[in-house]
């Protein structure tokens, strides 16, 4: 079991969460008509070994979507931060 | 000469007498005894009969790693199969009967497998059963005798009467393993202030010191227990295994909390499982010996040396009076001192060319005959060790010269030891291979894991204690527990002989000149594989640990391999002219030892399964005969059935009656959204395929949501409370899902919309009154509110207040009637409902229950669930017109993938069936006259009688289905056999024009 540390609860068991896929994808913007763009969003995922970053959800919690850094070689949990956060600071989210 | 209690000694309290039973017969214990050490002491050589040659077998061991003992321990719905005689504590009144032995353990016919040895050999099944048999047939005629034959014990097949429950708990610092390392750590932890649990699977603290003669270690003992014992921050946990090391710190551990008692006290659980989240911990599992490979080392009176050293020193019972020891390493030295000294004659095989002088010169001076370069070869007697075969071996295991006989009951061995690194290695580690210490040890580190003492391959007890302490101290202090631990314990003085690292020898099995055991040499005894099966997966290519693990079934039986694992290798490796550290190992999981399931489930079972949900109204449905029903986690009234209806009857009569006159649902479990903020309306246009920003307040709307890859995911209504306030409905079904992808859209890509989203599924009843009657019984409650057609049209909200509870009015219609969704508080949902109930008698008001509301929108042609499947697009279920072509939304662009639009995709359609039955869901549609092959051209989702019609409809999935109107088709059931006929229709069978909903 993975525990990780929510900014808003803290430290918690994963069975509170929700696991949310691949965070390093970008969603096109609404306006995006480019049928490759949004292929490449919905269904293209890297399987990375190694350091990623998830989306999980605190779902039996604060319901924040948190960004997760985890190495899915040795379930290493780094930084944790909210997904709302972290949107907001990637210069390529085109609103 | 069998085994004895000795007439003194021991850590037993012989003052008192338990009585057991075992097979029936009456065994003598006392308190501190195991089951097994009394089977022991009561001359039970014989114990259990072997996996597949049903060999007789007795005690090999002293501990978890017991691969033989295995019984059925109680009887009845409290009856375990498959426990360890070695683990079980005698308590009186216990009763344990062997297994897989008919008609009785002496008298084995399995044994006439043995007959069959040669055709029972690696790759039996495979060979057997897959080679010259076409298909499974075969197998599975043969599997039931198989299975009979070989194997297990069996599960009782009743329900357990005891109760199992979970605990969540915290620590700075887990210590597993309560031997002298373990108890050091905790000494040093427990002193700097950390929060210590220190887990131990024995009843008593000490681990080998148990062992050890009496005396030697006991003061020792009793104060550092004493000391631990007295720190409020140090809980120590006995009868409790940890099983398994997970992410992050987070154990698995299972107290067995009453298994040492007939029966658990009333209201105590039998066992607990125990989840601790542990800042760091010390692995302080200690080793299990190995045993040595030669000819009948399966034979009762072989066992370990350690193990008959703990059945002389903790349980005063002597395994025989004439004992071979034969050992790779200086450990086994102090068990012959203390079988001397207990009276019985000894023979020291040291299999190393060179015996240490320092303990075979005083053994030899007590009156031991100590023999270097010598190895036993062979266990001889019938049903249990009466000789053995003894020969001078080289650095192989080679005899290198002439095989003599010599008399004895018990034939110790120590093939040397392998650190317990089974919860170090769930943590994704693989050991490395010491040659010089001949076992896998510990390298690398796991973050938060210290292997310590015997585990961490340290042989003497001085280094052990230091070492041991100065893990914990530095464990405390990696919590930030800088508290002084003082200095260590000082080390017991036991005997001579216990540091097992520093002079090993591994020589393999030990074999005639010729390399071939003389006789039958087991490498795992549990599951019956043998040195010659190891050898012939080797010839028929097997080179990969995994694969040779599979085929030969070695380490593969309940316990995993503890005792057979190095020796596999160990001749893996040898035949491929390899070092045992280059074959490497396999891989462990949890659990260390055999978990009951029901320690895992607790009290997570029955009712408590999962969480039931209930509506604001649940007890109101019970008390007025509604039959319930499950829907997801929701409990609903399914029909009220009068005066003896059945199902069929009760759904016909309600559905008409809500057509006729007037009905009332429980629609509670809704999914119900708030919606707020001032980009609402452009949240709402982007989820929903409809368009919101015309909306005005006090209006509510339909709308179809999509996936991100453009299937359908969910409908509902959503109403405008007020400026920036929208009350989003959702199905029962998606509630959740709905929420979470809002929450994952607003949070991850549309942080610029101001907008909050809030379940308030729970804060808010709901309850649908449909019906030709139902304004003019509105009208009857809500004098003050206008009900109007005019003032309050379909689609249309108005706050009102019946019987003083404030309620929210939506006209809206689902079943295709007059009707409207009355939304009030849930405190004040039974008062409201009642008064709907009594304000509707002169109205004929009657409730109706999720079967009626099924019939009614499958009459007027409304998907939900069934049809929205995850598969669905908008224009299969006939909603295309809803999409918007003016504004983007979710799914928009993927749902144009051209097999999303393929004009044959099957689409929505109605289906009048013909004749008395009706359809089922999951029936597949062909056409009239076409071939019955294959998934057909599409199905049924929903059915149901319509008692407007008068006949069976249902809605289905049609391949090119709206172009297929006036069509009959077949409906066929393959499950049923049944195949009926019907005709196409639209799917909006009642009121296509919604007259009736708009009146």
């Amino acid at each position: 079991m993975l525990r990780l540390a929510c900014p808003i609860c803290g430290l918690r068991d994963e069975t509170e969460f929700t696991y949310g896929g691949d965070a390093t994808l970008v969603r096109p913007a609404m306006a995006e008509r480019s049928s490759e763009a949004w292929y490449a969003y919905v269904f293209q995922r890297e399987n990375p070994r190694g350091p990623h970053r998830e989306y999980w959800h605190h779902q039996l919690g604060c319901r924040q979507w948190l960004v997760v850094e985890r190495n899915t070689l040795t379930h290493e949990i780094g930084e944790t931060r909210l997904a709302r956060e972290v949107a907001e600071l990637t210069p390529e989210v085109v609103k | 000469m069998t085994a004895q209690r000795l007439p003194n000694g021991g850590r037993i309290d012989r003052a008192s007498t338990l009585r057991l039973s075992f097979d029936g017969k009456q065994i003598l214990a006392h308190p501190g005894d195991s089951l097994a050490s009394a089977l022991l002491a009561g001359g039970h050589m014989l114990v259990g009969r072997s996996f597949k040659y049903h060999r007789p077998r007795g005690l090999f061991a002293a501990g978890a790693e017991e691969p033989n003992a295995l019984v059925h321990l109680r009887s009845g719905e409290r009856g375990e199969p498959n426990t360890r005689a070695t683990l079980a504590e005698a308590y009186d009144g216990l009763v344990a009967r062997s297994q897989n032995a008919w008609p009785s353990l002496a008298w084995d016919l399995g044994a006439l497998n043995q007959l069959l040895a040669p055709a029972l050999h690696a790759g039996f099944y495979y060979k057997t059963f897959i080679g010259p048999f076409r298909g499974t047939g075969f197998w599975m005629f043969c599997e039931r005798f198989i299975r009979k034959a070989a194997g297990m014990g069996q599960a009782e097949g009743q329900e357990d009467p005891d109760s199992y429950e979970k605990v969540n708990a915290f620590a700075d610092v887990l210590i597993i393993g309560a031997g002298p390392a373990g108890l050091a750590a905790a000494l040093a932890a427990g002193r700097s202030g950390a929060r210590v649990v220190l887990v131990e699977q024995d009843s008593l603290l000490g681990g080998s010191l148990l062992a050890t003669p009496l005396g030697e270690s006991d003061h020792w003992l009793q104060e550092t227990e004493g000391e631990l014992r007295s720190l409020e921050n140090v809980r120590i946990l006995t009868r409790t295994t940890a099983f398994g090391a997970y992410d992050q710190g987070v154990f698995g551990l299972v107290e067995r909390v009453w298994d040492h008692v007939p029966e658990p006290p009333p209201g105590q659980p039998r066992q607990r499982y125990w989840q601790v989240r542990a800042k760091e911990a010390v692995l302080a599992s200690g080793a299990i010996e190995q045993p040595l490979v030669f000819g009948g080392n399966d034979k009762p009176g072989v066992m370990l040396a350690a193990a008959a050293r703990s059945y002389l020193n903790r349980y005063a019972v002597l395994p025989g009076r004439q004992a071979l020891v034969c050992t790779n390493n200086d450990s086994a030295y102090g068990l012959a001192f203390d079988l001397l000294r207990a009276g019985a004659a000894v023979t020291l095989l040291d299999l190393r060319q060179q015996v240490p002088q320092g303990l075979a010169g005083p053994l030899e001076a007590a009156g031991a005959t100590v023999m270097a370069g010598h190895g036993v070869l062979a266990a001889k007697g019938r049903a249990r060790v009466a000789s053995a075969m003894i020969a001078p071996v080289g650095l192989d295991g080679r005899a290198t010269g002439a095989t003599q006989g010599l008399a004895c009951d018990l034939i110790a061995v120590s093939g040397g030891w392998q650190p317990a690194l089974h919860l170090w290695s769930q943590r994704q580690q693989k050991p490395v291979y010491d040659a010089a210490k001949g076992c896998f040890v510990p390298q690398g580190s796991v973050p938060g894991l210290r292997c310590v003492g015997a585990a961490a391959a340290n042989g003497r007890l001085t280094d052990v204690l230091a070492e041991s302490f100065a893990a914990g101290a530095a464990a405390a202090l990696a919590c930030g527990l800088s508290g002084d631990s003082g200095a260590p314990p000082a080390a017991p003085s036991v005997s001579l002989g216990d540091d097992w690292t520093s002079n090993v020898h591994p020589v393999g099995p030990l074999t005639k000149a010729d390399g071939k055991p003389l006789g039958k040499a087991f490498i795992d005894l549990q599951h019956d594989v043998t040195l010659e099966d190891i050898d012939l997966a080797h010839r028929e290519g097997y080179v990969s640990v995994e694969h040779l693990k599979r085929y030969t079934t070695t380490g593969m039986a309940t316990d995993q391999g503890k005792l057979s694992n190095l020796n596999a290798l160990a001749r893996m490796a040898k035949l491929q002219g390899k070092e045992i550290g280059e074959v490497g190992t396999t891989t462990f999981r949890p659990p260390y030892t055999p978990l009951a399931i029901g320690a895992l489930v607790g009290r997570e079972h029955g009712l408590h399964f999962r969480p039931t949900r209930l509506t604001p109204i649940d007890a109101w449905h019970r008390e007025n005969g509604a039959v319930m029903t499950e829907a997801g986690a929701w409990m609903r009234p399914w029909y009220y059935p009068e005066a003896g209806e059945s199902l069929g009857q009760a759904y016909r009569r309600e559905a008409d009656h809500v057509r006729k006159h007037v009905g009332l649902v429980d629609v509670s479990t809704l999914g119900k959204i708030a919606v707020q903020g001032p980009d609402a309306a452009e949240f709402l246009n982007r989820v929903y395929v409809n368009g919101w920003k015309t909306l005005p307040v006090g209006r509510l709307r339909y709308g179809v949501m999509l996936r991100e890859d453009g299937i359908v995911m969910d409908d509902g209504a959503t109403a405008r409370l007020g400026e920036h306030d929208y009350f989003m409905s959702t199905t029962t079904a998606n509630a959740a899902k709905v929420l979470a992808f809002a929450e994952q859209l607003l949070q991850t890509a549309w942080t610029d919309l101001k907008v909050q989203v809030t379940s308030v599924s729970d804060a808010w009843a709901a309850f649908a009154l449909a019906g030709p009657k139902a304004r003019d019984l509105l009208r009857a409650l809500a004098p003050e509110s206008d009900l109007e057609p005019e003032a309050l049209p379909n689609n249309h909200l108005v706050h009102g207040e019946m019987a003083d509870v404030p309620v929210r009015i939506h006209r809206m219609s689902y079943s295709g009637e007059l009707a409207y969704e009355l939304y009030a508080p849930t405190g004040f949902a039974r008062q409201l409902w009642e008064a709907i109930i009594a304000a509707g008698r002169p109205f004929n008001l009657k409730s109706y229950g999720t079967e009626a509301m099924g019939a009614l929108r499958i009459e007027k042609g409304h998907v939900a669930g069934a049809e929205l499947d995850g598969r669905t697009t908008l224009k299969d279920l006939g909603l295309e017109g809803f999409a918007s072509k003016k504004k983007p939304f979710v799914g928009e662009v993927l749902r144009q993938r051209p097999a999303l639009t393929d004009p044959a995709r099957p689409s929505l359609v109605g289906l009048e069936i013909d004749g008395e039955q009706g359809a089922l869901g999951g029936a597949l549609l062909f056409a009239a006259d076409g071939p019955t092959v294959g998934h057909g051209e599409g199905w049924v989702s929903s059915a149901t009688y319509s008692p407007a019609l008068g006949r069976n409809i249902a809605l289905g999935l049609l391949r090119e289905g709206q172009e297929r109107l006036g069509e009959t088709i077949r409906v066929v059931d393959f499950l049923g056999g049944t195949t009926l006929k019907a005709k196409v229709v639209s799917h909006h069978f009642v009121d296509p024009e919604g007259a009736r909903q708009n009146a």
